[in-house]
């Protein structure tokens, strides 16, 4: 099949060979979960159980709420013994409300309907199963995927794009789902598919998982419409949007959605999540991370349930070989830095690494040379030098110009800087700061729209009560003339 | 782990440092260098050793002035790299005091006043160069036939610090001009190119560097080998050697072709003077160049043509330094206008059309 080239992009050292070679390993059920309620994008759930409930496996804990937002379900059976805060799984390390369930060690699932063919289902229904399951999308973006499933009513859809590029260096959850439940995948990437109303599917795998490759291709084998395609190894090959352009050459409008070229893309692991959610009722309340890095000692990929601590983990892999330099969720190149071990696993987590010193190769920073290192890199076509001088000086509408809300925040430009400048930094911290002064001008703008309507909505009442009191007065006096008429007759 | 600073996203780094670029940078100048202090003896290795020294101390004291850290500033190459470059475009047995002059123009005002490492607009040893050229014309056009070291009539080591360090020493016995020189004087004489050149010019000689010129400029062949090496390693990109080079042959071929016995051919241009270093080693300066591919192809080809003028119609013989220069001027405007397109919207800035949607409204 015929690939189209990305701009930018690097070559970080995969680093995958780590933990490639490790089958898919249930974690065991830990005592305490810490089952978050917000693990998506979107509103957070509302909790249903109160504290000192009982609950069994599956169990609905707490429901969506709003168009977008996503319910979470018990990975196990046990008691609530605490809904509160409870640190995030983000580095602020602020709390967010979470439910603490206190395993009963029985692992007894609620009653599940049937198996049903998802053949005889209609969009809506696969849709709705997809939602009531709590299935957010599982690359790491964490968007409700019943939301995105839904998108064939508003845009005219032709091709669905499963993501297996899986182009972050380390990770390898992923690549062990498509080796070792192909399958199901493909089940999976059929039920999306009738669920978005389109005959095509492009099923990306980035050209170093071979055996990944194979097993996709020989599941898929029987049903046409359905495409394997080796993509190049490049990150950032797994962004939805340049992954979209290599397989179809059709570059996303800025700002507008993937759809908007009729394209949906849905990672590998969703894909895995919506089988078993459609066929057999099962909610997502477990998903494989691949815990790595070279501080690890033994490198593996978990099945885990959704709320273990990190802390678990690590143990469960023999800790650390040596104190890590970071200790990450996620990949190297976009993960986010763990401030505490304490923070669960949720449904975006890919990966927890700890990475040694010689690993993340940190220097101090320099100044700029004006190289252009991060202009070759860009994949979207940015001049990160320049939006990185304008933020540092305070111009962050100047960076705006030069396209700073385009950026996807893929590192690609800090990776090759050889000054080591912070630049995702800068930008995260400019984006940040202009969202929160476009927040505060609206709501400026809206207070004083608001604080007018009172004023004209006062004038008017004043107005119409005056003039109440003059037709009243009118008529009073009229009244009175004709009764003194009358008195004359 | 409590206390660990926040650290963005990436938390893996290619194995790269400024540092690194600059020794890689000076790796690829190390044979034209060696052999250019081969073929000119005792006198360019003292010039040679006393510029680079003076850079670097001249860097120390602008750093410890300015109030910052010596030592990562110091040693990342950069004061070395512009010393060196500098070094190379001298001619080999000037006195010492033109390279302490040029060390000095090229750190402290070329680069150190403008704020340091990467703040400079102008290449820093092309400023010295210029401003020697303009203050000391004589020490600064003063060529000499190689003379290789150990050879019949090189210097002594003895006699080579006399020839740097000390007053007096008459070179006339040894002085002779650089092709480009001689062909211009002989040009300005009215001579015709076919008589001026059959003498002096042959292709072999100029990429051996066996010629008159500046200490490390005369091999073509050695100089394009270690420009071969930083493109290989990525360290430049191929943009501004190709369209200098580009320009400046296309430039050449066309005039040679219009009027043969005044114009000389495009050989004669890439391979004499500086142009095979200006345009891998001087133009390609990261700090003074554009940061875009097109950015890149206009300044290579602007810095091209400007070379082409400036020795054909000026009044100096070469013209790389004062083209670089002009072209340094003109990348903050570059690097304005030629920008890349950003990903999914037009070259003007506005979002691409959408098609599928189905009905208005409602879309994110």
């Amino acid at each position: 099949m015929k690939l189209f080239r990305i701009r930018g992009g690097v070559h970080p050292q995969e680093h995958k060979q780590l933990s490639a070679h490790k089958a898919i390993e249930v974690m065991p059920m830990p005592e305490l979960l810490r089952i978050p309620l917000q693990q998506h994008i979107g509103s957070p759930a509302v909790p249903v159980v109160r504290k000192g409930d009982s609950v069994l496996k599956g169990q609905l804990l707490a429901h969506a709420q709003g168009m977008i937002s996503a319910p979470v379900h018990a990975p196990t059976s046990g008691r609530i013994i605490a809904i509160g805060k409870h640190i995030a799984p983000h580095p602020s390390g602020l709390p967010v409300r979470t439910i603490t369930l206190k395993a009963d060690g029985n692992d007894r699932w609620i009653d599940l309907p049937g198996p049903v063919d998802p053949f005889t289902l209609d969009a809506n229904e696969i849709s709705e199963r997809v939602a009531a399951a709590g299935i957010v999308g599982m690359g790491g973006a964490s968007f409700p995927s019943a939301v995105k499933l839904n998108l064939g009513k508003r845009f005219s859809l032709h091709t669905l794009v499963i993501n297996g590029a899986e182009c972050e260096p380390y990770l390898t959850c992923d690549d062990r789902l498509m080796r070792e439940h192909a399958t199901e995948i493909l089940d999976g990437v059929r039920i999306m598919m009738r669920a978005l109303g389109v005959a095509h599917c492009l099923f990306a795998i980035e050209s170093n998982k071979a055996q990944a490759h194979e097993a996709i291709s020989k599941a898929a084998g029987n049903h046409n419409g359905i495409r394997t395609v080796k993509v190049p190894v490049r990150y950032p090959m797994g962004s939805e949007k340049h992954l979209v352009q290599t397989l179809t050459g059709e570059e996303t409008p800025a700002r507008a959605l993937t759809a908007d070229i009729g394209v949906v893309v849905h990672n590998v692991a969703t894909a895995f999540a919506v089988h078993e959610a459609v066929r057999f009722h099962l909610p997502l309340i477990s998903r494989v991370v691949t815990v790595s890095g070279g501080a690890i000692k033994h490198p593996r990929n978990l099945r885990v349930a959704v709320g273990t601590p990190v802390r678990e983990l690590l143990a469960h892999c023999g800790g650390f070989r040596e104190e890590p330099a970071r200790l990450l969720s996620g990949g190297p190149m976009m993960g986010q830095p763990i401030i505490n071990t304490g923070i669960p696993v949720v449904k975006g987590s890919n990966a927890v690494l700890a990475l040694t010193a010689a690993e993340t190769a940190t220097h101090p920073a320099m100044p700029c040379i004006r190289c252009g290192s991060c202009v070759k890199a860009c994949p979207c076509g940015l001049v990160p030098v320049e939006i990185s001088a304008r933020t540092r000086h305070g111009d962050l509408q100047g960076a705006a110009d030069l396209g700073l809300m385009d950026c996807i925040s893929c590192g690609s430009c800090a990776y090759v800087c050889p000054s080591h400048l912070p630049l995702v930094q800068y930008f995260n911290y400019a984006k940040g700061e202009l969202t929160a002064r476009q927040r505060a001008e609206h709501k400026q703008k809206e207070t004083k729209r608001l604080a007018e309507q009172r004023a004209e909505r006062i004038a008017r009442e004043k107005k119409a009560k005056r003039e109440a009191m003059m037709r009243r007065r009118q008529a009073a006096r009229k009244r009175t003339k004709s009764e003194k008429a009358g008195a004359n007759v | 782990m409590s206390h660990t600073p926040l650290f963005s996203a990436p938390h893996a780094h290619q194995a790269t440092s400024i540092r690194r670029t600059m020794w890689l940078v000076i790796l690829a100048l190390l044979p034209a260098t060696v052999y250019g202090l081969y073929l000119f003896g005792w006198p360019a290795l003292n010039l040679f050793v006393v510029t680079v020294a003076s850079a670097l101390l001249a860097e120390a004291f602008s750093l410890r002035l300015a109030g910052k850290a010596v030592k990562p500033f110091l040693f990342d190459g950069s004061a070395l790299l512009t010393g060196w470059l500098l070094a190379l475009t001298l001619p080999p047995w000037a006195p010492w005091w033109i390279g302490v002059v040029g060390a000095l123009l090229a750190i402290v005002i070329g680069k150190q006043v403008f704020g340091g490492i990467g703040q400079n607009l102008f290449n820093p040893a092309m400023v010295a160069r210029v401003a020697l050229l303009i203050s000391f014309p004589l020490e600064m056009t003063t060529f000499l036939t190689p003379l290789p070291m150990f050879s019949a009539n090189a210097p002594s080591f003895v006699e080579g610090l006399a020839i740097s360090f000390s007053q007096g020493i008459n070179l006339d016995a040894v002085s002779s001009a650089s092709l480009l020189g001689h062909v211009k004087t002989e040009l300005g004489q009215g001579h015709l190119l076919p008589d001026v050149l059959t003498s002096v010019y042959d292709l072999k000689t100029l990429l051996s560097g066996n010629t008159p010129g500046s200490l490390g400029e005369t091999s073509a062949l050695l100089i394009l080998v270690g420009g071969l090496l930083l493109l290989f390693l990525r360290i430049i990109s191929w943009h501004i050697p190709l369209a200098m080079l580009g320009t400046l042959a296309m430039m050449a071929t066309f005039f040679h072709w219009l009027d043969p016995a005044h114009y000389p051919d495009a050989v004669y241009h890439l391979f004499s003077g500086a142009a095979m270093l200006g345009a891998f080693f001087i133009a390609t300066d990261l700090v003074t160049s554009p940061v875009t591919a097109r950015g890149q192809l206009l300044f290579g080809a602007g810095c091209g043509l400007l070379v082409y003028i400036i020795r054909t119609w000026a009044a100096y013989p070469e013209g790389v330094a004062f083209a670089v220069l002009l072209m340094n001027a003109t990348t903050p405007l570059i690097d304005h206008y030629l920008k890349p397109r950003i990903y999914g919207r037009r070259r003007d800035g506005s979002p691409l059309q959408h098609r599928n949607r189905l009905s208005e409204g409602g879309g994110t």
